[in-house]
Parts: structure tokens; C-alpha cells; sequence
């Protein structure tokens, strides 16, 4: 069977506010059909049954069991568009890109669109467990006696709600606890988190400056900008924020503050992908393709505490997609590496540069190499844009497409990792 | 901004001590709807030198209308036309007094009047002064018709009945179309005007790009401008994108993040045409800022963005669109000009600038426009029109000038939507040059 590359025709998402701030009483769907809209708008894709929309959230309402399709139905595409949701943590915007892409690849579809949403804000509240049993029960119990019973069970503490933290299920740490020990067995400086995170804000405004997000934002509740960006952000200012995670970490090891890493965040973003032809049918610049993919993932639970920590996943999926597709590290012309904190970024690239890691963990014979500073992020990260965890996929796939169309061709990568110990890379090429 | 004013008089109870103590009375306009009848009751058809032409007639019928002569005893007219394109001489004008008088008030409620003259040509001192009388006569019959009824003078060059323009001119001009339209003369002139294909989507095929419609006109203009067929590109601010978003889902057009005043709008705009349509048929300079302060008070920014948004932007971008690939053959440009353009405004300075400036623009420009593949460039002047930005008025000043017209309100959005799709139609090819006034027969300035 022959396949094809799936192009990447553009993508739209909502301006990214901080949690609680103007999207708090926003859903996940009212926000992932406005960003539907905002594509169907910008491409003139009113009732058009695209070949499918798959799109995810990693906060999700139990009554959102078919968020994609209701986001779908409540659009202005056509409703006999097909939709299905993924999740894989902070993975699912890319992942869900991949799988359209490969399905354009293999010829099951012309036309796809793949997505992500999250609020931090509006975020699923599960009653607590004792409760919850209890409830079962009642409604299980067939007399009024058995559920006086049930009921009897009850006590007070059970009231209090369990609110969704983001922490690891298995450690019962949070990612940022987690990758304060990864940063710290990295040796990975505040000085160099830091400046990442300066400039990813500085990036992020310069991009805005220039309208390069003219054509991939559409403005929601008023909000027209990340409400995250500082354009005004320096290492000296981020210096001054103390430490929120690693607090317990002997002398000067706690590195990671507010300021280098990312804020809980809402917001959504969608991308457009289809086969070149159906691209040209539709009088639609194809701005590049969907190359090649792979995902990966550490025993963050059982393993080295250096090696596999909780985000160093992408790591281990780098190579595999270097091989397979016959390229080294330095082939890129750009790179996104998504900014979970600006030591994940900091981890991921010193892991590639160290020749032991690579022979031990990587079954590589040499080191990966280091990568052009210059190339990265070259629009800004999550740093600055902030981070709904399912929208970052997307939000990182059409800037790096519209980058690689604005500079005439090359090649891109993008590195994110996620829960669970997972990551996610790709190759775009023009 | 709802016109509880003419909500009122409009019923019973308000009509009734409207007209007993005195108060302006607006009528509720007649406005197009897909489907209705070109006039509400019979046209009446004259000539100040005997019979109209046989062509007029048929031209007529063929456009929808009941035509009669003037040997016809009814009472009840949907429109009065008369060719008055013989008139040579002042003793000729009697002609108009023994056709409208004892008729005017037999016209029905938005009704038309509709007088077809020709445009002096120098050729002879006595004909033009007697020509030009026309503009005088139709303006002033304009104030004394009541109820919604309008009175617009067509110049044509050919005999009445014939030549370009003059068939997408009266199905404008009789039909709701031109409901806030009045006192108007407009010059029909040669320029390559094809009949479209179906009259009711004339711009079938065509692709028009429209500035500033995330509200307001804007979004009116690409709501009519689709309507009649157009393939439409909305642009606005990146800010306003939320508003054009669905300005477009609702029409099915497509939007396109513009800042028309930013140094490189000509160039991205370029570049969009080029990558997403095949050139561009229609373009509406619709995008406009007010930033009101007396001349006294003004601070350079309000002065500058104001000529930058209203005025140098529509300069560049025409300029761009000609010297490249991207415009095609009979191609139609619309500016929006103001009436404030025309008579001035206290606190307006550098808006009127702008919107003076637009109509010394589209003049200029004609030639060039005519040039490229017999295109056209004409503007139109809104008076009083009810959108967020008269909403920023103090409320007694807008009630002011809500009645300060011979239609007695404001118009709204379509209206001016109308007359821009109109000059934008392949069938107003032989307009060109020219500034069109939508603004009820304003009474501030001519
Ligand atoms: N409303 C009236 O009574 C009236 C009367 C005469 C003339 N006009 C003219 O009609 C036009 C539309 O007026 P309206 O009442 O709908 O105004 P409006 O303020 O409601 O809408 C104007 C639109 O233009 C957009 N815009 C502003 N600056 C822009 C820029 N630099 N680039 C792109 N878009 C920009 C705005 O975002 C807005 O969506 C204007 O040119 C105005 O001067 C209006």
C-alpha cells in the first residue's frame, strides 16, 4: 500500500488565559467549538464534512464523554462530520494530529482537523471516594431499609470534594515536584532556567509585534492576546521570584519559581491537516507536512532517578525517530520543545549532549549532539503562551508549520513530553 | 440603538398626537426582501417631449415594473418617472411642474420618483443651465414627498432607455433597495456595464474582500454583498477577530487579520489574494476610526490615526492592487466617504479630512481604474446611520440627527450595504468617479 504525506494547512486556536481569569465559566466545549469556528472561519469551512476531528482534554467532565462530537455538532461544520477524543496527557494535541495525519497518510481521509482543550478553571470536581461508594450502594440498594443503611455510612469528611491535582497517580507527587529532582540530578542552573523562560516571553511578544499570530489566533471573550505574556520580562526581574517546587531540596537546589515554569492555564486550539490534493481543491497553501512521529516512555516509578525522570520521555523517542527516518539532530531547522518548565527543555537537550547518557540509556554509540540555540522556540513557548495541557499540541504545531512556510522550506522538530512519563516527537518538513 | 422614537409614532395611540401637535412623523421604509415586487402599485411614465421612447418602456417591463401612461386615471402610484433628457431650454422645465403636479400626492407609501435627465456638457449655455435645473427641481421634490417616498435624478448619456448602467440603475433606484437613498443625482456613464447572468445574484463568481466588517457596515455590506452571489473575504483588526469570526460562519465567507493602516497591510493583502482566491472583483474600503475633538484640543495621534485608518490606507492599498496581479478586469472599488465629508462637522476635523479627502480620491482615480480593464472606483457617503459608532453620541444629539433628514430617521446598516453592492455590480460598470450619498436627504450640508 502507498502512502502520502499529510499536509498541514494551518490551525486556529483561543488566546490562552490564566486559570480563573476570563474563561473561568467557559467549558472545555464552549471553547473547543469557538476554536472549531475560528477555523471554519479563517479557511471558509462552513458545512463541510471533514473526513474527521479528533481532539481531547486531559480535564474532562464525565458528561463530556463526547466533547469532540458535540463540540463538532454545535460548529458551523457539517454535521455529518465524524469525531472521536483523545487523551494522553499533556501529549493529546499532537498525538491526535498524528493519528489524523497517518490516516490522511494511509488514504482513509482527505481532511482532518486535530485539537485540544483544557480549563484549570472549570475543571471536573469528583465527590469524594468514601462518599461516592456510599451513593453506589444507595442507589444499588432495593429497599428503603438497605438504603437507610447505606446511608447510615455516611460521615463527614466524606463531604469534602476531591479536586483534581496534578500530580502522579503512582508518586502521589506533582510534576513539578518531580521535575525539581530531574533538574537537580541534570545539574540544570536557575540562571539558565531563567533565561530560557525571558526568552521565551520576549519571543513570544516579538511574534505578536509582527502579526505572526494573525492567522493562527482568533480572539475569545474578549481576551485578544495569552494573557500570560510578559513583553517585558528579563532574568533580572525572574530572579527575584522564589522557588516553588524542590522547597525541601538541600542549600540553593530548589531552581524551579513561578516565573520558569508554566501557569495552570485554559484555552483550545485546532489545527488543519489534509492530503495536498484535496489542499489544492480547496485553494488552500499548504504551509508543510506531517513527516513522521513517535512517542516513548519512562519508568518514572521504578526507575533511575536521573534517567528516567518523570518529562525525560522524549528523550527516548528522539532517537528511534532519527534512525528510522535517516537523520541526525542537527538536521533541523527549528525546533519546538515544549516548556513544561524551562528545565525540562534544559534536561532534554544536556541528556542528547551527554555521551554516556546516550551509550548507556539510548543504545546510541556517541552523544546526540547539541542543537543551534538560535533554532529554538523561535515564537515563544509555553512559558510565556502558558500551557492547556491537550492545546499545546496544537498551538505548537501550526506556529512551527507557518514558520517553516515563512522561511521557504527546512525541517522542524517538535519535542513534548507529558504524564505518566510519556513524550511525544515529531518531524515537520515544508 | 432601537428608534423607539419611530416605533412610537408608528403606532395608533403616537400617530395620532404626532400629528396633532405637530411632531415629525418617519414613515417605516420600505427595504428589500428577496421575492417582493419591484414597486408597491403601477409606475407612471412621462416624457417632457410627448411619448417616452418605446426602449424606456421595455426596459421598464423587462425590470419588473407595471408600467402606464400618462393617459392611464389612477390614483395610486408605485413610482413617477420622467424622462426629462430633451429638455433644452427653461420653458422646457414646465414640463416637469404639469407631470408631477396633482401626482406627487397620489404617490403610495415608499414610493419613487424618478427623473432622467442628461449632464451638462458645455455644448450650450442654455441647455446646461436648464439641465442643471433638474438637480434643483428633484432635490426639493425629494423634501416635499412624505411617507418614505424618495426622488433621485439619473443623468444618462444615451437616449433615455439605452446605453450602460441604466438597467442596474433603476432596478436600484425603484426598489427597497434605495430606501434611504434621496434627493440624489447619480451620472450612468459609458464604462463596460454586462447585464449579469441572474438578476439575483449578480455577483455570482465574484470575489470581494470588505475592511472593518467584523460590525457595523462592514458586517452589513458582506451580508448583502454575499447575498447577491459574492465569494467574501471579511478583514478587520487581529482584536476584533472574535466578531468576524462569526460575521463570516454566518455568511460563509472567510476572514482574513488585517490592520489596513499597519506599513505592510498592501503587501500581506497581496499576498492573501495570491495564495486563497483566483484576484479580487470587489474591494469595500470600509475600515474607519473617529477620534472627535475640537481642532483647538487635538492632539497629533487623534489626527494621525484618523488619516492613517480613513485615508492612506485606501491610497495604498489601490496603488498595490494596480500595480499587480491580484485585481482583475472590471473590477469595483468602493470607499466609504461620509456626509460629514461633504458639509463638515464641529469636533470632526480630521475625520472630515479623511472622508473629504476619499471623494477627491475616488475622482482621481477613475481614470486609472477605467484603465485597468474598464474598472470603476466611487464612493459612498452614509449620513446618519445607526451602528456602535453613532452609538458613542450623546443621546439628544443622536436623536437630533436621527431626524435631521427628509426621511426624518437614521438608516441603517443595509441601506448603505445596498447602495455599495450596487456600485459593486458588473451592471454599474458605467458609473465611475463618483460619490453616492446615502443618507436620507441629510439636511446638514447640500
Ligand atoms: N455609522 C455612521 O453613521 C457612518 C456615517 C458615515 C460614514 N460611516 C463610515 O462607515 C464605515 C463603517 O462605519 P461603522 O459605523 O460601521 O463603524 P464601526 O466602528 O462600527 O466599525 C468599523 C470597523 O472597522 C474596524 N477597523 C478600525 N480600524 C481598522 C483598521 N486599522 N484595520 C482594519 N479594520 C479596522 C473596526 O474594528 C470595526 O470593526 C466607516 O468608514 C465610517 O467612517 C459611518
Amino acid at each position: 500500500m502507498s502512502t502520502r504525506r499529510a499536509a498541514i494547512l494551518g490551525g486556529n486556536r483561543i488566546p490562552f488565559a490564566r486559570s480563573n481569569g476570563p474563561y473561568s465559566h467557559a467549558s472545555n466545549q464552549d471553547m473547543l467549538t469557538a476554536t472549531i469556528d475560528g477555523l471554519v472561519a479563517r479557511f471558509g469551512l462552513q458545512g463541510e464534512r471533514v473526513g474527521e476531528v479528533a481532539a481531547g482534554a486531559v480535564l474532562k467532565h464525565s458528561r463530556d464523554f463526547n466533547l469532540t462530537r458535540e463540540s463538532v455538532l454545535g460548529s458551523r461544520l457539517s454535521p455529518y462530520t465524524p469525531a472521536y477524543d483523545v487523551q494522553q496527557a499533556c501529549g493529546t494535541g499532537l498525538e491526535t494530529a498524528i493519528l489524523v495525519a497517518n490516516k490522511i497518510a494511509l488514504g482513509q481521509i482527505e481532511s482532518a482537523v486535530a485539537g485540544g482543550v483544557d480549563t484549570t478553571s472549570d475543571a471536573p470536581i469528583a465527590v469524594n471516594e468514601g462518599l461516592r461508594e456510599v451513593l453506589l450502594d444507595v442507589n444499588r440498594a432495593k429497599t428503603v431499609g438497605g438504603r437507610l443503611k447505606a446511608l447510615s455510612r455516611l460521615r463527614p469528611q466524606q463531604i469534602v470534594p476531591s479536586i483534581p491535582a496534578n500530580s502522579e497517580p503512582r508518586t502521589g507527587m506533582s510534576m513539578g515536584e518531580h521535575q525539581a529532582i530531574t533538574t537537580l540530578e541534570w545539574g540544570i542552573s536557575r540562571k539558565d532556567q531563567d533565561e530560557l523562560a525571558a526568552a521565551s516571553h520576549q519571543h513570544l511578544a516579538a511574534a505578536y509585534d509582527r502579526g505572526f499570530f494573525d492567522d493562527l489566533v482568533t480572539p475569545f471573550l474578549g481576551l485578544t492576546r495569552d494573557q500570560n505574556l510578559r513583553p517585558d520580562s528579563t532574568v533580572e526581574k525572574l530572579a527575584t521570584l522564589p522557588p516553588v517546587f524542590g522547597r525541601h531540596l538541600a542549600g540553593d537546589a530548589a531552581t524551579m519559581t513561578a516565573g520558569n515554569s508554566t501557569p495552570l492555564t485554559d484555552g483550545a486550539s485546532t489545527v488543519l491537516l489534509a492530503s495536498d490534493e484535496w489542499a489544492a481543491e480547496h485553494k488552500l497553501p499548504v504551509l508543510a507536512h506531517l513527516v513522521d512521529a513517535e512517542t516513548a516512555a519512562v519508568d518514572y516509578v521504578h526507575g533511575d532517578r536521573k534517567a528516567d525522570g518523570l518529562l525525560m520521555a522524549p528523550v527516548y523517542a528522539l532517537p528511534r525517530l532519527l534512525a528510522r527516518n535517516k537523520l541526525s539532530l542537527q538536521d533541523f531547522d527549528l525546533y519546538e520543545i515544549h516548556e513544561a518548565f524551562a528545565s525540562t527543555v534544559l534536561c532534554t537537550l544536556a541528556a542528547w549532549e551527554d555521551a554516556a547518557f546516550c551509550r548507556q540509556y539510548l543504545g546510541l554509540d556517541d552523544a546526540l549532539g547539541s542543537i543551534d540555540r538560535t533554532k529554538l522556540n523561535v515564537n515563544g513557548s509555553s512559558l510565556a503562551a502558558g500551557h492547556p495541557f491537550a492545546a499545546t499540541g496544537g498551538r505548537i504545531l501550526a506556529s512551527l508549520a507557518k514558520q517553516l512556510h515563512e522561511n521557504g522550506g527546512g525541517r522542524g522538530l517538535i519535542s513534548i513530553c507529558a504524564a505518566g512519563g510519556q513524550g511525544v516527537v515529531a518531524i515537520l518538513e515544508v | 440603538m432601537p428608534d423607539r422614537y419611530l416605533d412610537l409614532v408608528n403606532s395608533p395611540l403616537g400617530s395620532a398626537v404626532a400629528s396633532r401637535v405637530g411632531l415629525p412623523r418617519p414613515a417605516v421604509l420600505r427595504r428589500y426582501q428577496a421575492g417582493d415586487p419591484l414597486l408597491p402599485g403601477p409606475l407612471l411614465l412621462g416624457s417632457t417631449s410627448g411619448a417616452a421612447p418605446a426602449e424606456l418602456v421595455d426596459l421598464l417591463k423587462s425590470v419588473g415594473a407595471d408600467v402606464r401612461d400618462a393617459q392611464t386615471d389612477d390614483d395610486r402610484w408605485g413610482a413617477l418617472v420622467l424622462d426629462a433628457t430633451e429638455i433644452r431650454t427653461p420653458s422646457d422645465l414646465a414640463g416637469l411642474r404639469t407631470f408631477f403636479a396633482g401626482r406627487l400626492r397620489q404617490l403610495l407609501p415608499s414610493g419613487r420618483v424618478l427623473v432622467l435627465g442628461r449632464a451638462p456638457d458645455g455644448a450650450d449655455i442654455a441647455t446646461d443651465a436648464s439641465r442643471q435645473a433638474l438637480d434643483g427641481v428633484v432635490r426639493s421634490i425629494a423634501k416635499e414627498l412624505q411617507r418614505g417616498a424618495t426622488a433621485n435624478l439619473l443623468l444618462v448619456d444615451e437616449p433615455a432607455g439605452t446605453g450602460t448602467s441604466v438597467e442596474s440603475a433603476l432596478r436600484f433606484f425603484l426598489s427597497g433597495k434605495s430606501a434611504y437613498v434621496d434627493g440624489q443625482p447619480v451620472r450612468l456613464g459609458s464604462g463596460e456595464a454586462p447585464a449579469p447572468a441572474d438578476w439575483d445574484h449578480p455577483l455570482a463568481g465574484k470575489t470581494a474582500l470588505v475592511t472593518g466588517a467584523a460590525r457595523g457596515i462592514g458586517a452589513a455590506i458582506a451580508g448583502v454583498l454575499a447575498r447577491d452571489g459574492a465569494s467574501v473575504i471579511v478583514a478587520d483588526l487581529a482584536q476584533a477577530g472574535e466578531g468576524l469570526a462569526k460575521v463570516a460562519n454566518r455568511l460563509g465567507g472567510t476572514t482574513l487579520h488585517l490592520d489596513v493602516a499597519s506599513p505592510d497591510a498592501p503587501e500581506r493583502l497581496l499576498a492573501h489574494l495570491a495564495a486563497h482566491t483566483e484576484g479580487l472583483d470587489i474591494l469595500i474600503h470600509n475600515a474607519g476610526i473617529t477620534r472627535d475633538k475640537l481642532l483647538a484640543n487635538m492632539k497629533p495621534d487623534q489626527w494621525d490615526s484618523v488619516i492613517a485608518v480613513n485615508l492612506e490606507s485606501q491610497l495604498r492599498i489601490n496603488d498595490a492592487l494596480l500595480g499587480s496581479r491580484q485585481l482583475r478586469d472590471q473590477a469595483r472599488v468602493v470607499c466609504l466617504s461620509s456626509t460629514t465629508g461633504l458639509s463638515g462637522n464641529r469636533g470632526q476635523t480630521n475625520y472630515a479630512a479623511t472622508k473629504a479627502g476619499v471623494i477627491g480620491l475616488v475622482r482621481s482615480a477613475a481614470a486609472a481604474f477605467a484603465s485597468h480593464g474598464d474598472s470603476t472606483i466611487n464612493a459612498v457617503a452614509p449620513g446618519f446611520i445607526d451602528t456602535e459608532m453613532t452609538a458613542k453620541m450623546p443621546l439628544a444629539t443622536r436623536e437630533v440627527a436621527r431626524r435631521l433628514s427628509s426621511l426624518q430617521q437614521a438608516g441603517l446598516p443595509v441601506d448603505v450595504a445596498e447602495a455599495v453592492a450596487w456600485l459593486s455590480s458588473p451592471g454599474a460598470g458605467g458609473v465611475n468617479g463618483q460619490v453616492l450619498r446615502v443618507c436620507g436627504q441629510n439636511l446638514v450640508g447640500a
